[in-house]
């Protein structure tokens, strides 16, 4: 890697103020993807702010019909919490299933969600599960947060303090892994929360996106026959070696099922 | 057996402890004061003419002490790398050679060709110094498609070889083969890829090396299999520092799998420039490193066709293979695919007739050469395929068709028509076994149970044969290899009665230092914790050939025996002075010496004892000491045997395969350690899969960049994959050596690639699907499922 200036602030706003000060400076928080990254010399901050410091920023906690999860929270802590585990098991089974030991103990939810992964599994529950993003400047609903590839509404200086996730009546996450990194090749999220029914899918696209005519017939009939007939378009969608177009499209209607049916059991 | 911890004994292994409390010593772990770091600079083309390389800005980096190109090896007249194996084509003639320079001069080749080395202080002082060296490339078009490799037209990357041709190969009569198929009553055809794989054994390779002014003795540290040919090929070949000059050391190697045998570039660049730099030098490959420029296996294009008479009796099997060499001719590239897979297609059949052809094409891709199995997994993959492939058109059981054209057990030692002579073996009470523990008769109801869930249930059969155990020197010599194929041994006494065992043989993993401790454990009755196993090193142990081909138990520990009967012939001189009697009376028995009818005797402690200290001592018949060599050189190769079932699931929604049951009856000859073997054998089974279900190699056909070039697009096999493996042994002890022993290292990986895809498409048939290629992975099978319901509805 190249040489690079090592922060480790104590809170928030020490945080802020370096990545301010400093235009190439990068925040850290597992490093999951940005140690690899500056391992293989593909970036080079000047400097890199170690959200690992700041306390603050790490806990679960339940806040009326909401689990909120602060942005420093390792995912292996996540997939243990008993509060997770009772308001949602979708999301822990999620984070539980993130990865390996080695990144659930470092990962984090607000790396992960910030970092927007096209292969990534939160930003599939942040979505389907309609939940709020909250940042050191102010709030992001679930839709307008995730912009495109690697692309996300945080503005330069802005960090992910929280994410706030409705508890759900339903929900389920199936996630069909590649084969090799074991990434999310197709992950779709299914949840049924106050706001109506959502079908969220990650892997496949660029970006995580919405089934709209899924939702819709979820909406009336919580069942995977509901479904079964639904295609979605290859178009756009992800192609590489170990899976094409056209066959993520067929694993997001195979995994939008079989994630009802979890949702349902 | 004799002990708890003797022959046959499931004894835990010595070198575990260190390895597993990251107290092993890899190159990599050196110590070395005043090291300098090398980092190679590598092409990024698959082929292109170098137009100028320009060192000037890297050369005045930070921490820089030296960079060196190709000119500057042109300028000291290094030789290239070589091929060590000369394999005459059909015409007579010696394969196309290529010239292989160590580091590229005017052309680059593949995507990881070695154009220059930075020497610094620190590893990212050298890879800083090379991002500033400006190389000018004329990109020209690369050849990367291996059916397309030999066509007119296609990129050629060597002129000495026109048309990209090494060889045109054959063995056998082709019009008698010919002839045999216009009488067949069925013909089975098949046309089948064996997909290119990259070895990643767990360390990378490394090497790190130290010029003595004062003596001019170079030390090499290396991830070798074979320290003392690679020292060999650097001495003879390539560098030209006079072999006692040269201390080659490969100390704890963490895996190999063929891809450590070969003379590489970087060592080779890191040996010769520690003198020029005149301070140790160290490299260590990066994983991507490893994946671009370790040589890769397998990489075959096969056409098959088998004859059978109406009964199911094999009368001719036709094979011809393209197989890919890669950008240059590797150390043993040039045998595989020829004496080390065509000689196998025999299998366990009586084919009366065979004829093979093999191609070897060149492509700008990595260097291919062994791996784990080298040849005999490709050949084992033909024969079993089609075979499986023939019982299904003509609806005879896979098994029976199998058992219908076994060897049989009295005709062994059985002549095969493609050269090998089989010393041993009984294979079908092997099947009869595996058919047992698979529960073979209870298939078809567990099919029909896996089908009420939706998924499709298939079995399918591999009975492998194998010829490992390399090898006599002559038959090698006659067939072109370079080099001899004994292996040797020193068991060396101490005043004190510890023993040290010097082998030729190399562990990188195998559990030497376990199973050759049970050898003299069980010969001479030395204890276990007595026993030091020293290999590795060619200034320490005799001249050796290294470990590949599963050869390290029956050609080294045979060696072993032999050194150990010359402890034990000399002791009796000994123990015949000290107990007063005549030589031919002395008998030994678990370590001691006895008068036989007596009750004198003397332990084997003492008689070692006084050979150190000759006080009372026949001294002018015995010399003092006990320090006894072996070289031994096999009389055949040896030919383990055996036979694999493989029971998986296939979810036809997304085309994932499980693998529920997975049975192998194997034919090792005696064997010292069981623990060891099932290790073995897991890793071979796991690796295999590997093969069948999830690794493949794959570069870009327009530009040669290595597609799958790390972890996160090369699919290695992980533990969750697998169920246990239900192993079992039918054996027949090897009739030409003192142990008995046969070989177990490759064999997994040999067999189960055709017994995987066999159930693939026993599992697939009933909905139309024809043909799979490997690797099976969910797209590929789920594409060959939509292919066949597109079909179906046509």
């Amino acid at each position: 890697m190249y040489d690079f200036s090592y922060h480790r602030p104590k809170s928030v706003a020490d945080a802020v103020g370096l990545l301010k000060s400093k235009p190439e400076a990068r925040a850290m928080s597992g490093g999951m993807t940005l140690i690899p990254t500056l391992k293989q010399r593909l970036a080079r901050p000047s400097d890199v702010v170690d959200l690992g410091g700041v306390k603050e920023l790490a806990g679960i906690k339940v806040e009326g019909n909401n689990v909120v999860i602060g942005g420093m929270t390792r995912h292996a802590d996540v997939a243990s919490s008993a509060e997770v585990k009772a308001s949602i098991p979708a999301l822990a089974y999620l984070a539980g299933h993130i990865g390996d030991p080695q990144v659930r103990n470092r990962g984090t939810m607000g790396g992960s969600v910030a970092n927007n992964d096209p292969a990534a599994d939160y930003p599939g529950a942040v979505v389907a599960l309609n939940a709020t993003v909250t940042t050191n400047t102010g709030k992001h609903a679930a839709d307008s947060f995730f912009k495109g590839l690697f692309e996300t509404a945080l503005a330069d200086g802005e960090l992910i303090t929280s994410i706030s996730f409705p508890k759900a009546e339903k929900a389920a996450y199936m996630k069909f892994p590649n084969p090799a990194s074991r990434y999310a090749m197709v992950g779709v999220f299914v949840a049924k929360t106050a706001s109506g029914v959502r079908v969220a899918v990650t892997g496949a696209g660029a970006c995580v996106f919405r089934v709209k005519a899924m939702e819709d017939a979820l909406a009336k009939n919580f069942t995977s026959a509901a479904i079964k007939d639904i295609k979605i378009p290859a178009d756009g969608l992800n192609s590489d070696i170990h899976g094409s177009a056209e066959y993520r499209a067929h694993l997001v209607g195979v995994m939008a099922r079989r994630a009802v049916d979890a949702a349902n059991k | 057996m004799t002990s708890a911890t003797g022959i046959g004994a499931r004894v835990l292994r010595t070198e575990d402890k260190r390895f597993l409390t990251g107290t092993g010593r890899y190159v990599d772990d050196l110590p070395l004061s005043r090291a300098t770091y090398a980092y190679f600079l590598r092409s990024p083309h698959a082929h292109a003419k170098i137009k100028s390389i320009d060192i000037s800005a890297a050369a005045k980096m930070p921490g820089v002490v030296n960079i060196f190109t190709g000119k500057d090896l042109v300028d000291a007249k290094v030789g290239g790398l070589i091929c060590g194996w000369v394999v005459k084509d059909k015409h007579g003639q010696p394969h196309k050679s290529p010239a292989h320079p160590v580091m590229a001069v005017d052309t680059v080749r593949y995507v990881g060709d070695t154009v220059a080395m930075i020497v610094a202080n620190s590893h990212d002082e050298a890879k800083d110094a090379a991002e500033a060296i400006k190389v000018d490339y004329d990109v020209k078009p690369a050849n990367v498609d291996l059916a397309k490799a030999l066509d007119k037209g296609a990129a050629e990357v060597h002129p000495e070889a026109p048309g990209n041709l090494v060889y045109d190969w054959e063995i056998g009569v082709k019009a008698d083969v010919d002839a045999a198929f216009a009488k067949a009553a069925h013909v089975t055809k098949l046309d089948l890829v064996n997909n290119r794989l990259i070895p990643n054994a767990m360390e990378p390779r490394a090497a790190a090396a130290d010029y003595d002014k004062g003596t001019g003795n170079y030390t090499l540290w290396s991830t070798s299999q074979n320290p003392h040919v690679l020292r060999l090929i650097l001495s003879a070949f390539v560098l030209g520092i006079p072999e006692h000059k040269l201390r080659v050391i490969a100390p704890d190697v963490g895996g190999g799998f063929g891809s450590k045998i070969f003379c590489y570039a970087d060592e080779t660049m890191v040996c010769w420039a520690a003198s020029r730099v005149g301070r140790p030098i160290k490299w260590t490959a990066e994983r991507s490193e490893s994946f671009q420029t370790d040589c890769h296996g397998r990489d075959h294009v096969t056409h098959a066709e088998l004859a059978l008479d109406k009964d199911g009796k094999f009368l001719a099997l036709k094979v011809e293979t393209i197989a890919n060499m890669g950008a240059y001719l590797s150390t043993f590239s040039t045998a595989v695919p020829t004496y080390l897979y065509a000689t196998l297609l025999a299998g366990q059949y009586t084919t009366p007739l065979i004829y093979a052809n093999v191609k070897a094409a060149l492509t700008h891709t990595a260097p291919v050469d062994a791996y784990r199995g080298a040849g005999r997994p490709e050949a084992t993959f033909v024969i079993e395929s089609i075979v499986s492939k023939a019982a299904a058109e003509m609806k005879i059981d896979a098994a029976e068709l199998r058992r219908k054209n076994f060897i049989p057990s009295t005709a062994f030692p059985y002549q095969t028509p493609v050269a090998l002579q089989y010393d041993s073996g009984n294979y079908p009470p092997i099947i009869d076994e595996a058919m047992k523990i698979a529960d073979y008769k209870g298939f078809e109801a567990r099919r029909a149970e896996a089908k009420s869930r939706g998924k499709l249930r298939g079995i399918g059969f591999s009975s492998y044969i194998e010829a490992c155990g390399l090898a006599p020197s002559q038959v090698i010599g006659q067939l072109g290899g370079g080099v001899g194929q004994w292996e040797s041994a020193q068991i060396k006494f101490n005043p004190t009665g510890n023993v040290q065992i010097l082998t030729g043989a190399h562990s990188h993993g195998q559990g030497h230092e376990t199973t050759f401790a049970q050898l003299i454990h069980d010969k001479l009755g030395v204890p276990m914790e007595q026993i030091e196993v020293v290999h590795g090193d060619t200034s320490t142990t005799p001249f050796g050939m290294g470990s590949y081909g599963s050869r390290s138990l029956a050609v080294g520990g045979s060696a072993i025996m032999k050194a150990a009967d010359k402890v034990i012939a000399k002791g009796k001189k000994i123990a015949a002075h000290l107990m007063e009697a005549s030589v031919a009376d002395v008998e030994f028995e678990n370590g001691v010496f006895k008068v036989a009818g007596t009750d004198k005797n003397v332990p084997l402690g003492q008689v070692i004892f006084a050979a150190y200290v000759p006080h009372n001592y026949p001294i002018t018949e015995v010399e003092p000491g006990m320090d006894e060599n072996a070289f031994y050189d096999p009389a055949n190769f040896v030919y383990p045997a055996g036979t694999q079932i493989c029971e998986l699931e296939i979810d036809p929604e997304t085309g994932t395969t499980e693998i529920v049951n997975f049975t192998a009856i194997d034919d090792f000859g005696n064997i010292i350690n069981p623990m060891i073997v099932e290790g073995q054998v897991h890793g071979g089974i796991v690796q295999g899969v590997g093969q069948a279900l999830m690794e493949g190699a794959v570069y870009d056909k327009s530009t040669g960049q290595l597609i799958s070039g790390s972890f996160m697009d090369y699919t290695m096999p992980r533990a969750d994959n697998f169920p246990s493996f239900k192993l079992g042994y039918k054996h027949t002890p090897c009739p030409h050596n003192p142990l008995g022993v046969k070989g177990c290292g490759e064999a997994g990986a040999i067999a189960s690639p055709a017994a995987v895809m066999n159930a693939i498409h026993n599992a697939l048939s009933p909905i139309g699907v024809k043909h799979v290629e490997m690797p099976a992975t969910p797209l590929n099978v789920w594409q060959s499922i939509q292919g066949a319901q597109r079909q179906a509805a046509e």
